[in-house]
């Protein structure tokens, strides 16, 4: 699959070193689904997989969210509107929304992982009648390092939605939580039995998750998260983004939770 | 606030749950009420340290100040124990703690603490494990934060 010229045409200062552009879909746009992401590229430079962060309602634009931390990602988030990028896909298994109708929805996110989650919770509040609760934990490492701030903050007024943030360390100006995004549990209203849980951030982060969503009696078949290899081909060819007998591009990101818990890193403490 | 109310505020609290009702009453015994309005420093970093505190409703953030600036490291809300330093003989506060709400606090002499787990020793091994379990969950929290847990560049180090 080639790569298609798509133009940018609005870029958004998130943090420090991370934005959020859109670009026009190649063709109009054929939709996607949450959770899956696509191949960016910048010409002369190469090419990384990043989330579709955007609207599933609104498929003739794609919203990328891009923390610039090598070469590719750093072309990217320079890009203007009017210029050009390569875009392929969309790929790989999304969020199983529509499995989970009818249940609390609680989505634990952490830094740059909020990105490919804010599609599920666009999904979920265009159907609001169709799930229960909906409960977000969000951590970054400070407030100056949170996405999507103001739209956290509309989204906490919304009926039947809890929204917590939490970051590592704040300074005298941040009223809100301090703590790693595992104490925010202790504060969200869920009833674990009719519950499923979204879970995207480093491993080691959804390691600590996984351990503190089964401690409050979840069981992981009701729990999915996304994982992140390094890829090349994005379609399941090259074998670059293998996980055990899974490859992430194909078979993932998205997994049920119960399926890669034994292949996440693991970090001793 | 009398001691029936003492008690029926202790009795919510997941501190003691744990505890024999007998051990609980001894514990409300040894508790006044206090108030903290927003922004009121509660206990300063270096204070001698004298009181142990649950929160009963309100937030507490504990607060660093290194290199001229700031840094709150944790936040603490209802139902969470405060000063636990108070506990030991001789050791200053760690942290300094605001409110950053109005809190609602049942506060604790530390001394008088000690000297009633001194004299009763299922009672002291009770509190003692309260506090213990309450200090696993902030190392614990501490080491994750340490971590730097949202940074994929640090954890594939
Ligand atoms: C399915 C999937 C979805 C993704 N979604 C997003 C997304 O929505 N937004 C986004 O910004 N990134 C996302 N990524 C991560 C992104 O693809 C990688 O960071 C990519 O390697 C960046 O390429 P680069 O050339 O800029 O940096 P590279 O040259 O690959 O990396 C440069 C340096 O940064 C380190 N590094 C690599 N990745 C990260 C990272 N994520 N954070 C911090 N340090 C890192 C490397 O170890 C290396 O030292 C996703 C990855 C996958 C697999
Ligand atoms: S990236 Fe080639 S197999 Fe997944």
């Amino acid at each position: 699959m080639l790569p298609q010229a798509s133009r940018v045409i609005a870029v958004e200062r998130e943090t420090r070193d991370t934005f959020t552009f859109t670009v026009a879909a190649p063709g109009g746009g054929s939709g996607f689904a949450p959770g899956q992401f696509s191949m960016l590229s910048v010409f002369g430079v190469g090419e990384a997989p990043i989330s579709i962060s955007g609207d599933p309602g609104e498929p003739d634009r794609l919203v990328y969210t891009v923390r610039s931390v090598g070469p590719v990602t750093q072309a990217l988030v320079t890009r203007r509107p009017g210029e050009w990028i390569g875009v392929r896909g969309p790929f790989g298994a999304s969020w199983p929304l529509a499995a989970l109708r009818g249940k609390d929805i609680l989505i634990v996110a952490g830094g740059i992982g909020l990105a490919p989650l804010r599609p599920a919770v666009y999904y979920v509040l265009r159907r609001r009648g169709d799930y229960g609760r909906l409960v977000l934990l969000y951590g970054a490492r400070s407030p100056q390092d949170m996405l999507y701030r103001k739209q956290l903050s509309a989204w906490s007024y919304l009926p039947d939605t809890q929204i917590l943030t939490t970051v590592d360390y704040g300074g005298l100006s941040w009223r809100g939580h301090v703590g790693v995004v595992t104490t925010l549990f202790r504060y969200a209203r869920f009833d674990a039995q009719r519950t499923a849980a979204l879970v995207c951030g480093p491993e080691v982060m959804m390691r600590f998750v996984l351990r503190e969503l089964e401690t409050r009696g979840m069981a992981l078949s009701d729990v999915y998260v996304s994982m992140e290899r390094n890829m090349k081909c994005a379609v399941g060819f090259c074998g670059h983004c293998q996980l055990g007998p899974h490859f992430v591009c194909k078979d993932g990101p998205v997994f049920p939770a119960a399926r890669v818990k034994r292949l996440m890193e693991r970090y001793e403490l | 606030m009398k001691i029936p109310d003492v008690l029926e505020t202790l009795r919510h609290l997941p501190f003691v749950k744990n505890f024999e009702p007998d051990q609980i009453e001894k514990l409300a015994v040894l508790a006044h009420e206090g108030r903290f309005e927003r922004d009121q420093i509660i206990f300063r970093e270096g204070d001698a340290s004298s009181f142990f505190y649950l929160i009963v409703s309100g937030k507490v953030a504990l607060e660093v100040t290194a290199l001229g600036r700031t840094l709150r490291v944790q936040t603490l809300g209802d139902g969470e124990a405060l000063g636990w330093s108070s506990l030991l003989v001789s050791e200053g506060k760690h942290f300094q703690a605001r409110a950053l709400t109005a809190v609602r606090a049942l506060v604790f002499d530390g001394a008088r603490l000690r000297e009633a787990c001194e004299q009763d020793p299922a009672f002291g091994y009770r509190l003692m494990r309260a506090v213990f379990e309450v200090l696993a969950q902030r190392l614990q929290a501490m080491r994750i934060q340490l971590l730097d847990l949202y940074s994929p560049a640090s954890a594939r180090a």
